[in-house]
Formats: structure tokens, C-alpha cells, sequence
């Protein structure tokens, strides 16, 4: 009934495996490690219509990724979604005249949040909102539109 | 007091009466055997002493307490103290004969190895398959398996053991030894044996009292010379092996010449 | 016609008598678990003949699948111009579905099966009973260390089945069809979420091991104790198993990432 060492060290070697094959789920399949992301401070931002965006979509400022949408409601009052975005704590100097836009990555792709940088001495805190935002393309809006103004044109 | 106590034992499988109030009493330290021709339930009498069957009806119970009414862990205390050699000897079959022999010190006490060691080496001297120790269950004979089953059986010490068929397809030398060995055991450590057997010679050899048991009931019950004296035809067929008796050679049905006759010819 | 009605009654209440047995046995391997951590060793023994003698067709089959995944998800892909997400096909259909489902389909075939015919044929062979009859609960001894073995090596298995065809599949795609290997890990990352994805197929291969190997040990421990009882046993546990697996991964798929 008492095993050899050599079972102890197989079944050792197996859990370990099995360990490790999780771990490289978990860091180089999955976004396990966006969950690491550095503390950072919360705004607000109101959209008309926010199109695919989802929580944790990035926020990007210039390209580079500065946070992620944390949080997403629909307002009460104003039917616009009430969208809250996590920002990194190393960019804490995001001008309080910021302008955010919802971008499509490619034709296809999913959608993010961009921010364009204002010209405020003052910076974003933890709570602000940003008041200049811009909603997310629709595709049936704009062919839509397209139609409507080539019907009136002629 | 008897040790086994049973009385009105009614057991059946579907509708078949398997026994139909049966009294039996098993007597400290003598060896108590019950025989009877094949399919009368001999074994399922042992399982049922055992606590692993149920009755339909009757009590069983060993030394006062009721098998049956106990609860789990009652009823497992209680089998620490009862052994049972299989017909097949019932050994672990992954792992070796000594192991075997420790398994049931290993599982009901934390003695240290050295001990352990010495307590096996004890019990498998005294069946004399101490050398044999590391030989796995499948490299033994039927009757070395038997051995090895014995020594297992009284490591813990009980009170009582039970056999089951222990003599069933062995050779003679090898049942000589068994015979041997379980007089032995029985005096030697004061144990008190149930013996289900229908080996009629080696049984009566050794036994102190005979309980013949068919058709669900007790027929006969006695010493072998009682037995032997006995002015039931049934119970001199079965004690002197004979073909033909009340219990007729041929399986009942219709008569030989009727039926080949007028017996239907199946298609 | 009542014969009919009688046998499929007789039928009928023989299912409901071994599914309630089933449960018992459950319930008592259960009651078995606790005391199983002061005697661990006992599970070990158990993950090593469970676990380490699946690893091998895990392993291989993992790898297979990936690399077919690979191939069959760059000729779809590649008419669209997307073959840059191969990496997320692959991954998303390992980690959700393939990984489980598969392995635990290999697990009821290779230890699922080894263990009822383990089971039964100590049953036939009155291990069991001799046991019973030296004060040792073969529940508790025998069927509760395997159990927990089994539930333990699943989950471990699907997460080597996966992060191996994770890696099969990269083969083909970047070593064979010239997939750009940036792309490749940075969209199955972005795509693939830890929570929603690892972390179901991961609770799915551990509800897929309770299940396989609580079928596998009650049908070796409820078999007829002959040779040709435990060989019918041993394939009803594969049987079951594969019923069990795929009509759970259904309901578990949409509890999961149906918005039902």
C-alpha cells in the first residue's frame, strides 16, 4: 500500500502539468493579465449610442491604451448609456476638456474608446465626467442617412 | 450463552425461500459446522451472521448484541472481531502476500512498521508461509491462498471466524493442512469456528457439532457420531455420499419412457 | 398488450432503482471524501493509475485536434481575409468546448472504463465483501480515493488538453501557414476572456469529472459480479459517460454563454 517514491514523483510531475497548462491559459491564451492592471481613478462619460462597446473594451489615448470601460448603464433621465471608464493612474494628466469617441478597430473589429486631449490646465479626478463625447458609428445610420440625402439631392 | 445466536430465520431472493425459520446456535470456542447440499445458502447464512445481508424475518445475534439493528460504525466495530476466509481467499490482489496479512493491522491501528512486521511474520509462520511473503496473490496456489487468507483472517485477533467452503477443490495435501491448521487455530487461540461446508469426511473430522441444513430448514442437527447414527434416510445419503436416495438422481419431471414417446421435438 | 405496458413499467422502475442506488453511493463516497485529506496518500496512489496513464492520449489528441482546429479554421478564415484570428478560433474553441469535452470524453474511455472493470472485478472476485468483513469500508477505502482522484485529474487533463492544442494549432497556423505570430497570440489574448472562457471550460471539465467517474465507480460497484457482468458494465460506463458529458456540456453552455 505505500507507494514508491517514483509514483510520488510522476503524480507530482502530473499536477504540476496540469498546473502549468492553466497558468498558460490563464497568461498567454487569456486577458488574465489585463486583470493586473495598474489602480487607477474612475470618470464618467455619456453616449447617445455606445454600438458593440462592452465592459472592459480599451480606452485609448493617441493609440496607446490608458484604461478600460469598467462599467456601462443606461441613464434614467436622459436614455444616453452611462458609460465609466477606468483610467490608469500613471496618466493623471488628462485635461478635463477631453473629448471621447467610440472607434471601430478595422471594418469589423471590436469597439473602443478613444480620447482626444483638450486644452485645460485642469486634470480628470476620480469622478469627473466628461462632457464632449461623440457617439459610435452605425452602420445602418449612416447608409441610412446616405440614402436619405441622395433621394433629396436629385 | 451461545456466541451466534439465531432464531426464526426467514431469508428469501424473489420468491424463493432461502431459509424458512432456521434456529441455530454456535457455541464459544467449538467448532460449529453447517453442511448441506449445494444451493441451500450455506454462504448467505455467513453473510448474513456477517451484518451483510438482511433477514426478511428472525433475529441474528452475536455475542448479545443483534447484527441487524446495529448502526454502521457499531456493526464495523463488531466485524473487527469476527474473521472470514472466502471460498476464493478474497486477497487484494494488488499487492503481495505480506501486505495482505498487514492490511487489516494497517487500517485499524497506528502501530509502527517494526511491529506491524512482527505480527505478520507471526501469523504467516503459523499458516508456514512466512518465505512466500513476497509473492503476489496470483503466483499462490488455491490452498496457499487459503493460508494466506487464514493468517489474515486472525491478525486482529477475533473471536470468532467463519469458513467458507474451505476445502472446496484442493488437493489432498493441501486440505490436510487446511484441516490441520484450523483445528490448530481453533485451540491454540481459543477461537470459536463456523465452518460451511459439504465435504463430508474432512468436516466431521474436525467438527464439534453439525447442523445439516436443506430446503431452508434445519434437518438434522448434532455430533458427527449422531449424525452418523442417524435414522433419516436423507441424512445417511448425504453423510455417505450416496447417488441415489431421497434426493432423487434425476431432475423431477415427466417419465423417461412418456416422454420420449410423446415428447414434443423442439423445432 | 399488457405485457407490453408491464414490461416497460418493470423497465421503468428498474431505472428509477438503480438511479436512487447511484445516488446513495453518492452520497456515502461523499461522507468517505473528508477523511480522505488525513490519508492522502491513498489518492495519490489513485491519481497516479487515474491521472499520470491519461496523460499520454491527452497529450496527442490535444495536439491533433489543435492542429486540425489550425487547418480547418485558416481555410474558413482565409476567404474572409481574417486569418489573423485563427488564434482566436483555436483558442475559443479549446478552452470553451474542445478542451472539456474532449478530454472528458478520453478520460471516460481510458480511467472511466479501468476503473469499473477495477470495481467490478473485485466485486466479483469478493475483494469487496472481504473487505466488508475485516471492518474496512470499501466505500470509503476503495471507491471514495478514486473518486476524488478523478475529479481532481479533469480538470488538470482539459487544461493540458487545451493549452497543448492552443499550441498545435499555433504550429500549423505560424509553421505551416505562415500566420503572422504577433497577431496570432495578441487577438486570441484580446479575445479570449478569463473569466467567461478558461474559467467555464474549467468548471465544465470539473462537473465533467464528477460525472464521468461517479458513473464509472458505480457501475463497476453495481455490476453482476461475473466476467460477463463487469465487461458489460465497463461499456455501459462509456456509454453513460459520453451521454452524460454531451447532454451536460449543452446545459452547461447555455447557463454559461446563452443569454438564457
Amino acid at each position: 500500500m505505500r507507494q514508491s517514491k517514483s509514483t510520488e514523483i510522476t503524480v507530482g510531475m502530473f499536477v504540476a502539468a496540469g498546473l502549468v497548462a492553466l497558468f498558460v491559459l490563464a497568461m498567454k491564451v487569456s486577458n488574465f493579465t489585463d486583470f493586473t492592471d495598474e489602480a487607477g481613478y474612475q470618470v464618467v462619460a455619456e453616449f447617445e449610442n455606445i454600438g458593440g462597446l462592452k465592459v472592459r473594451s480599451p480606452v485609448t489615448m493617441a493609440g496607446v491604451r490608458v484604461g478600460r470601460v469598467a462599467a456601462i448603464d443606461l441613464s434614467p433621465v436622459t436614455y444616453n448609456a452611462h458609460v465609466t471608464l477606468n483610467l490608469y493612474g500613471s496618466f493623471d494628466t488628462i485635461p478635463t476638456d477631453t473629448a471621447a469617441s467610440i472607434y471601430t478597430a478595422g471594418l469589423l473589429g471590436e469597439q473602443y474608446i478613444g480620447l482626444e486631449a483638450g486644452a485645460e490646465d485642469e486634470f480628470l479626478k476620480d469622478g469627473d465626467v466628461i462632457e464632449l463625447t461623440q457617439p459610435a458609428l452605425v452602420l445602418e445610420q449612416i447608409i441610412g442617412q446616405f440614402l436619405f440625402s441622395k433621394a433629396e439631392g436629385e | 450463552m451461545p456466541l451466534v445466536k439465531i432464531r426464526d430465520l426467514h431469508f428469501y431472493r424473489g420468491n424463493r425461500a432461502i431459509f424458512d425459520g432456521v434456529n441455530i446456535d454456535i457455541h464459544r470456542g467449538k467448532i460449529t459446522a453447517i453442511m448441506g447440499p449445494s444451493g441451500t445458502g450455506k454462504t448467505t447464512l455467513l453473510s448474513l451472521i456477517g451484518g451483510q445481508l438482511r433477514p426478511d424475518k428472525g433475529t441474528i445475534e452475536v455475542d448479545g448484541q443483534n447484527v441487524h439493528t446495529l448502526s454502521h460504525s457499531e456493526l464495523y466495530a463488531l466485524r473487527k472481531r469476527m474473521g472470514m476466509l472466502f471460498q476464493s481467499g478474497a486477497l487484494l490482489t494488488d499487492i503481495n502476500v505480506f501486505d495482505n496479512v498487514a492490511f487489516p493491522i494497517r487500517e485499524h491501528t497506528k502501530l509502527p512498521e517494526t511491529m506491524v512486521r512482527d505480527l505478520v511474520l507471526m501469523k504467516l509462520q503459523s499458516v508456514g508461509l512466512r518465505c512466500a511473503r513476497n509473492l503476489m496473490p496470483s503466483e499462490l496456489s488455491g490452498g496457499m491462498a487459503r493460508r494466506v487468507a487464514l493468517a489474515r483472517a486472525v491478525t486482529l485477533d477475533p473471536m470468532m471466524i467463519m469458513y467458507d467452503e474451505p476445502f472446496t477443490g484442493q488437493d489432498p495435501i493441501s486440505m490436510g493442512t487446511l484441516v490441520n491448521l484450523i483445528h490448530r487455530m481453533n485451540d491454540a487461540m481459543g477461537l470459536t469456528s463456523v465452518i460451511v461446508s459439504h465435504d463430508v469426511a474432512e468436516t466431521a473430522e474436525i467438527a464439534d457439532y453439525i447442523y445439516l441444513l436443506s430446503g431452508g430448514k434445519v434437518i438434522e442437527k448434532g455430533s458427527p457420531e449422531q449424525l452418523k447414527r442417524s435414522s433419516s434416510q436423507w441424512v445417511q445419503q448425504f453423510m455417505q455420499g450416496l447417488p441415489d436416495g431421497p434426493v432423487p438422481f434425476h431432475y423431477p419431471g415427466t417419465d423417461f419412457a412418456d416422454d420420449l414417446l410423446n415428447g414434443e421435438v423442439s423445432a | 398488450m399488457i405485457d407490453t405496458i408491464r414490461s416497460l413499467g418493470r423497465w421503468g422502475l428498474s431505472v428509477f432503482e438503480r438511479l436512487g442506488r447511484g445516488h446513495l453511493l453518492l452520497l456515502a463516497i461523499l461522507r468517505g471524501v473528508p477523511e480522505l485529506f488525513l490519508r492522502f496518500s491513498l489518492v495519490i496512489q489513485q491519481l497516479f493509475s487515474v491521472g499520470v496513464h491519461s496523460v499520454l492520449i491527452i497529450l496527442i489528441s490535444g495536439l491533433f485536434v489543435g492542429m486540425v482546429l489550425g487547418l480547418q479554421g485558416y481555410n474558413t478564415l482565409v476567404d474572409f481575409g481574417a486569418e489573423e484570428s485563427l488564434g482566436v478560433l483555436v483558442a475559443l474553441s479549446l478552452v470553451r468546448e474542445l478542451g472539456p469535452v474532449v478530454s472528458a470524453l478520453l478520460f471516460a474511455g481510458r480511467a472511466g472504463s479501468a476503473l469499473t472493470a477495477e470495481i467490478g472485478l473485485m466485486k466479483s472476485t469478493e475483494q469487496l465483501s472481504g473487505m466488508e468483513m475485516m471492518a474496512v469500508d470499501p466505500v470509503r477505502r476503495v471507491l471514495a480515493p478514486r473518486f476524488l482522484a478523478g475529479f481532481i485529474s479533469m480538470p488538470l487533463l482539459a487544461a493540458i488538453f487545451s493549452a497543448v492544442g492552443v499550441f498545435g494549432g499555433f504550429l500549423v497556423g505560424h509553421g505551416l501557414l505562415g500566420v503572422d505570430d504577433g497577431a496570432f497570440w495578441s487577438q486570441m489574448q484580446a479575445k479570449t476572456d478569463w473569466y467567461e472562457d478558461v474559467l467555464n471550460g474549467v468548471i465544465k471539465s470539473i462537473v465533467f469529472g464528477f460525472v464521468v467517474t461517479w458513473i464509472a465507480l458505480f457501475e463497476g460497484y453495481d455490476a453482476t459480479p461475473t466476467s460477463e457482468g463487469v465487461g458489460r458494465a465497463t461499456t455501459r460506463t462509456v456509454v453513460h459517460s459520453a451521454f452524460a458529458i454531451l447532454g451536460l456540456d449543452f446545459v452547461l453552455t447555455a447557463l454559461m454563454f446563452g443569454d438564457v
